[in-house]
């Protein structure tokens, strides 16, 4: 009897290491292979911040409000040192012109900065109007995915930016962006973007291109907060992202867009 | 207006229609035209070995280690474009040390390592072991050490042994084949991923690299062979060139089948993209791509390809068009890097309009250099053809 319990008692103890050493791979396994996933956006691309107290960024543009007068991109290169030549822009403004045959004569030069002269003749002209652009500051950002080590990435408040220090050069992110909004700093020879002026958003100022818009066209705010201004004019308005089919989770919201636009 | 910005200036005269301002510059240049050509050399010239090791094709043994040392000295050069057109070169190390896990581009320093230090390397020293120790004990002065060292003092040539270096060889091989279809699938996938260019986003992508790199690769072998056998003096086993010569006939079919169905299905599903895609192959890329990829590259050769299958003509006659489809189908492949790659970036992401692009001569991301990149791989091989001939080979019993 006694020794029948002391076997019943030495299997007991088998079963529960047993048990133990299947639970604790078990666990360790599910720890590796969460960790990984959580290291792999490609998987889980993260659309929403881990800091919740932080604000989690969003822009809205007004077609109907831009009048084309290119202060925006000028104060953009005045404020982050972005060379004047016209070949490198945070922000740029377009000009769209239907046409009545249907055509699109689209034209940005100079980005907008030295104003906007109408090429087509008024007869031929359906409908015109002005699409400031400038970094979507997607959610599920296409350029910081590909970058190869990290040195772009999306801010605990949802701003891509990139580390000028870490960046190597290899042109995968603007290759990424469908949007055209990165170029490579012809000095600094990195990667470079709008940074929805983030060193002015840590002192409480507005982004440069917003503080001088004459006619409150841009708006920035935090998408979190349910009270803010951007949400309640989300929420009245329509507005629409840049090619939403390729699921980017853009964060700039544009009232008025007009289907010709890309 | 500065002069480092005038080629800047002289492009945007010649761009038509609209293009986002920040892309008027070209960010891939021949450089990257180069890459993904040495690459599929590299991965088509291992496949070709494997060959004849897996499958025993038995025929191909005169080019089973003229396709390894092929293989090794490109892929010996293979990282050098893609790091020399780096703008932060000094930070290269970077992609290794803190690679990022969803990027395709920090994948590769690990493929490529995998596959030089883990396949080629150890496949070609374990072929070469017992010819090093034989060589090491024959030679005198530096080359008697070179030798030594290369064998890393594994000096056992018992039979033994020798037994263990065909086994763990062939298990190499075997590893080695998934690892070149990963190799070059792989640099497909850095141009198919790439959502916001619809010329390079497809699935198809990682599978069309793959068989152009075969192509490419069997027709550099057939060509390395002719030429070290002309220099050799040695006559052309040409059952050789026709058992070359078949394999890649059926892969030029497959490769132009896969490429023809991409296109199919792009002129077909015609989306937001086919416009501006249709005016690119049509003008920008009409030379490139109708004339250089299609006529020269593909047409060409798989109508010579396909005569040499069905008539045997004068074994002279057999070797000339042995040699020019092997050239052809080079630049065909080559046409192909540069349609993906430069076609891929000349449209505006707007869908209105293009840039242009000059390659230039001199400079980092010029000709020359590309050219260098292109010579420094044969210049290796003709090294290792006289550090390790396979003509001098100690010969094994089967």
């Amino acid at each position: 009897m006694s020794q029948s319990t002391s076997t019943m008692g030495n299997e007991k103890v088998k079963t529960s290491r047993r048990k133990f050493l299947k639970n604790a791979s078990v666990l360790a396994a599910a720890t590796v292979g969460y960790s990984w996933l959580k290291s792999s956006q490609f998987l889980l691309h993260a659309a929403e911040p881990e800091d919740k107290s932080l604000p989690w960024y969003g822009v809205v543009i007004d077609i109907q409000k831009c009048i084309g007068c290119g202060n925006c991109a000028s104060a953009c290169k005045k404020e982050n040192d972005v060379p004047v030549e016209p070949f490198f822009f945070r922000t740029w403004v377009e000009q769209y012109t239907v046409k009545n045959d249907g055509s699109v004569n689209i034209i940005s030069p100079n980005g907008g900065i030295d104003g906007f002269k109408q090429t087509v003749p008024d007869e031929d002209i359906f409908k015109s109007f002005f699409v400031p652009k400038m970094c979507n500051h997607c959610a599920k950002s296409p350029c910081t995915q590909v970058c190869p080590v990290g040195a772009t990435y999306i801010s605990p408040e949802g701003v891509v930016l990139i580390d000028e220090k870490y960046c190597i050069g290899c042109r995968y992110c603007v290759q990424a962006c469908p949007y055209g909004c990165r170029f490579i700093h012809p000095v600094k020879k990195v990667a470079n973007k709008c940074t929805l002026c983030y060193h002015r958003l840590k002192k409480g100022l507005a982004p440069a291109c917003m503080e001088v818009c004459p006619t409150g066209a841009r708006m920035y705010g935090n998408l979190r907060d349910k009270d803010s201004a951007i949400v309640e004019y989300l929420k009245e308005h329509t507005t629409q992202v840049l090619r939403p089919n390729l699921n980017t989770g853009s964060k700039l919201y544009y009232n008025a867009l007009s289907s010709e636009v890309r | 207006m500065e002069p480092h910005y005038q080629h800047l200036y002289d492009i945007l005269a010649h761009s038509q229609g609209y293009i986002f301002p920040n892309e008027i510059d070209l960010q891939w240049g021949i450089l990257i035209v180069v890459y993904p050509f040495i690459t599929g050399l590299v991965a088509g010239a291992f496949i070709l070995a494997s060959l004849e090791r897996v499958f025993k094709v038995r025929i191909l043994k005169p080019t089973y280690q003229i396709a390894l040392l092929t293989a090794l000295s490109f892929l010996l050069v293979a990282t050098m474009p893609l790091i020399s057109h780096l703008s932060q070169p000094q930070r290269a190390y970077e992609i290794m040390i803190t690679p990022h896990s969803s990027s395709a581009m920090a994948i590769f320093g690990f493929v490529y390592l995998w596959y030089l230090m883990v396949v080629l390397l150890l496949e070609i020293w374990f072929d070469y072991r017992h010819s090093m120790v034989v060589w090491a004990n024959e030679k005198t002065g530096v080359m008697k050490w070179v030798y030594k060292i290369l064998t890393l003092g594994v000096n056992d040539i018992t039979p033994r042994a020798l037994n263990w270096d065909r086994k763990l060889g062939y298990i190499i091989t075997v590893i080695g084949i998934p690892s070149a279809f990963i190799l070059h699938g792989y640099v497909g996938f850095i141009f198919g991923s790439i959502k916001a260019n619809p010329w390079w986003s497809t699935p198809l992508m990682p599978i069309i690299f793959l068989f152009s790199a075969m192509v490419s690769g069997i027709a550099l072998v057939l060509l390395v062979y002719m030429i070290i056998s002309y220099f050799r003096k040695k006559a052309i086993e040409v059952n050789v060139l026709d058992a070359i010569g078949k394999y890649l006939f059926f892969v030029l079919i497959l490769d132009f089948t896969l490429e023809g169905l991409d296109q199919i299905q792009r002129i077909y599903e015609a989306e937001e993209s086919f416009e501006i895609i249709k005016l690119l192959v049509s003008s920008k890329l009409y030379l490139t791509l109708f004339v250089s990829q299609g006529l020269i590259g593909t047409i060409i050769p798989l109508t010579a390809l396909a005569f040499l299958q069905f008539y045997k003509y004068q074994i002279k006659v057999r070797k000339t068009m042995y040699f020019i489809t092997g050239i052809l189908v080079l630049i065909g492949v080559y046409s192909m890097r540069w349609n993906v790659v430069i076609g891929g970036q000349l449209f505006s992401k707007s869908f209105a309009g293009f840039t242009s692009f000059k390659v230039g001569l001199i400079g980092l991301d010029g000709t020359l250099m590309a050219a260098f990149w292109l010579v420094l791989p044969i210049g290796i091989l003709a090294f290792l053809l006289w550090l390790l001939p396979p003509w001098k080979m100690v010969k094994e019993e089967d």
